[in-house]
């Protein structure tokens, strides 16, 4: 080889392997979610921006699927391959569970030069600390006892949000009898489940919904009111529409976003379908607690969990935690995404009407100590026997057994998952 | 020895240990890969592994608890419906077919490729289209509605009890074709001389075909039977395509039940157990065929 060549060889070589050198350095964060519908996608670009403003770059792992299964299961693919993801957005159970695992970052440091245990509630830091220590920054409270209502259906019928079980049943046949579809569903597990978190708060009560979905007691699973509790769900079934099998959540919005159905029974990030469609709270679509349940709030807590990664990433994955708990972070993010800060100290400004709402039930319920978490979202029970509810509440709600049934099968599940 | 020789036995020898040197590879990575990783299963089927792979070993605790889940119960007994009426539709409608096409007809060029076309979809594919054409709001139903029939009804997709009839309706409609080539295969591999002696001893069509054909067919039979058994076995992504499981957990099949006890539900031991379970049928099925040919082999030899 000529030594012009020679030169233009090792030069190239030297800058090829600097430039590799170089984008190592980059500081990076991978964050693996399931906020892939407008709405969620939308509130995700606030963190987004927010570091990028910071020189951290965002390499996005999004993985459809409502209630994060798949992406759950990719999860485990990525941290048995012994290369997890920075940060992992997970709901309640799953964080204790992976913290097990001992593969997850400690992050006292920084919660402790933060301050994150005297703003965080202590029904949330239930969930974000394993073995005493912080492993996860939570981004919200959501809480899933909403009704989400078409204002201008609820106009033209002269239906005012109901306040209670009979009321709602009226409310429903009113709008069936109109030729609407009374409830927009999706068939799908953790959507019937959602309907059944709601169900059984508003029949037995608070303490009733306790002692049978946290506390798992049998006695309570077979009790009466667990079979009212199920007859319930079967008359809220006869107000669907025939092709609710399977359908997604942000589908079963845009039903009611379109003025074909009158209310969807889902968690506040269904608000964000609402917003994105243009519409405003108090003006076209209504936000009421489900009838029965007002003073509760059973919360689902979306807490992004850093994972144990080599020294190179810490710095940035040390920002990333801080980004998340900011409040101005908190503010924002909330405001587009549906939810609660989970912050106690983040002022209501920047919140719509329904937003002001959540606050201030939030704020009500944690007083009273009437805040519970969503056993349909991983907060009551563990994965295990959550999912073995969900099959009977899915089950029965299909039209498969009868309630006596779905009671029986109900007990022998919680037994077996345990 | 002189130098020449040594080289040229040396290089006999690598020519004659060529084919077992070029397999070496895929046959160590199977060996790995495939049965490695069964043993592994095995081992995570005799223990209370749930999220994560857990060592220590428990006996027949996950056995017991899989007995204990009326979901695989449900999965066993669709497996039953579904493959039982999967292999048999599709033999049938498999062998029919090639004895119609066998008849050499003009067209027959055109046809086949036809019948073969949906085995080159996937089964998702397969599964997301029957799942709209079954959809009673948007499928079949809707349209016998617009065009004017509106008592017609086709709503199997959301029933509990007949879901699990769409799943084999979209399985047939992709394999059958399969089957037919293989069958049309088989038949054309017949002597003609037999059929043309039975012609003229005076055997109707139907009685040469039911005598003499089909049970010649035999191997071919079998072969397609073993195709079937086994894609009935493994059939997942047909599964979550059409039904997703549902309504419920109707359409629940033992590959779907796994998949979930071992990922979604935290249960991997459980899920192991119920995998050890499926390869027990699996080998149920492959176990005697091979038995069969082999022993025929050796009475060949």
């Amino acid at each position: 080889m000529t030594k012009n060549r020679l030169a233009r060889l090792l030069g190239s070589a030297a800058i090829g392997i600097a430039l590799t050198f170089s984008a190592a350095e980059a500081a990076e964060v991978e964050v693996l979610h399931w906020w892939t519908s407008g709405g969620e996608a939308a509130a995700l670009n606030v963190l987004k921006q927010d570091l990028e403003s910071k020189g951290i770059t965002w390499k996005d792992m999004p993985v459809a699927g409502g209630g994060g299964e798949q992406a759950m299961t990719v999860l485990r693919a990525r941290v048995a391959s012994g290369e997890p993801p920075t940060a992992v957005q997970m709901l309640g159970f799953d964080i204790l569970d992976w913290g097990k695992e001992g593969v997850v970052a400690d992050l006292n440091e920084v919660a402790a030069a933060e301050g994150w245990d005297g703003v965080v509630p202590l029904a949330l830091q239930a969930f974000s600390k394993y073995d005493g220590k912080w492993i996860a920054s939570p981004v919200n409270v959501h809480s899933t006892n909403w009704i989400w209502a078409n204002k201008a259906v609820f106009d033209k019928l002269g239906i005012a949000p109901p306040t209670n079980w009979d009321e709602f049943i009226a409310a429903a046949d009113k709008i069936k009898a109109s030729g609407l579809t009374a409830i927009a569903h999706g068939g799908q597990a953790w959507q019937d489940a959602t309907i059944f978190d709601s169900v059984v708060l508003t029949t037995g009560g608070f303490d009733f919904y306790k002692k049978a979905l946290v506390d798992l007691d049998q006695e309570t699973l077979g009790s009466d009111t667990m079979k009212t509790v199920f007859d319930r769900m079967s008359q809220i079934r006869g107000y669907l529409d025939p092709n609710f099998s399977g359908r997604d959540w942000n589908l079963a919005s845009a039903m009611v976003i379109k003025g074909e159905a009158g209310m969807q029974i889902m968690g506040d990030w269904a608000k964000g379908e609402f917003l994105n469609a243009g519409q405003k709270p108090g003006q076209d679509f209504l936000c009421f607690r489900f009838p029965g349940t007002q003073g509760n709030v059973t919360f689902n807590s979306d807490q992004f969990v850093l994972f144990a990664v080599g020294d190179e990433q810490k710095p940035a994955q040390v920002e990333l935690a801080k980004a998340i708990m900011a409040p101005t972070f908190q503010s924002a993010f909330n405001v587009v995404k549906g939810s609660v800060p989970a912050r106690t100290d983040v002022s209501d400004e920047a919140f719509d009407d329904c937003g002001k709402k959540a606050m201030a039930d939030l704020k009500e319920a944690a007083g009273a100590n009437h805040l519970i978490g969503s056993l349909a979202h991983g907060h009551a029970a563990p994965a295990a026997v959550k999912n073995a509810i969900y099959d009977v509440v899915t089950n029965h709600f299909n039209g498969s057994i009868s309630s006596e049934e779905a009671v029986k099968q109900l007990m022998a599940a919680v037994a077996g998952a345990q | 020895m002189t130098t020449a020789t040594t080289i040229d036995s040396t290089i006999g020898w690598l020519q004659r240990q060529l084919p077992k040197l070029v397999l070496a590879p895929s046959f160590a990575v199977v060996l790995l890969f495939v049965y490695g990783f069964i043993l592994w299963t095995i081992y995570l089927s005799f223990t209370e592994s749930k999220m994560m792979p857990n060592y220590g070993f428990t006996g027949l605790s996950a056995y017991a608890r899989l007995w204990a889940q009326p979901n695989w119960y449900v999965a066993l007994q669709n497996l039953g419906i579904f493959g039982t009426l999967y292999i048999g539709i599709c033999i049938g409608l498999g062998l029919l077919l090639a004895i119609l096409l066998d008849q050499r007809i003009r067209i027959e060029g055109l046809l086949r490729p036809i019948y073969l076309y949906p085995m080159a979809l996937s089964f998702i594919v397969t599964g997301t289209a029957w799942q709209w054409f079954l959809n009673p709001g948007l499928g079949l139903e809707k349209t016998m509605h617009e065009w004017g029939w509106t008592s017609f009804t086709f709503d199997w997709l959301i029933n509990s009890d007949k879901a699990i009839y769409t799943i084999v309706i979209a399985a047939v409609w992709q394999s059958s074709g399969f089957v037919m080539a293989i069958f049309l295969a088989g038949l054309r591999g017949i002597d003609s001389e037999l059929i043309r002696a039975a012609q003229i001893d005076g055997a109707s069509s139907f009685a040469i075909y039911r005598r003499i054909v089909i049970p010649m067919l035999r191997p071919v039979f079998l072969s397609a039977f073993i195709v079937l058994a086994h894609m009935a076995i493994k059939s997942y992504d047909l599964v979550i395509a059409l039904t997703g499981g549902g309504p419920g957990r109707a359409t629940e099949v033992p590959a779907t039940f796994m998949y979930s006890y071992t990922f979604t539900r935290n249960q991997m031991g459980v899920g192991a157990a119920s995998a050890v379970i499926m390869l027990m049928t699996i080998a149920a099925v492959i176990v005697p065929y091979l038995y069969s040919e082999l022993r025929e082999r050796r009475h060949e030899q």
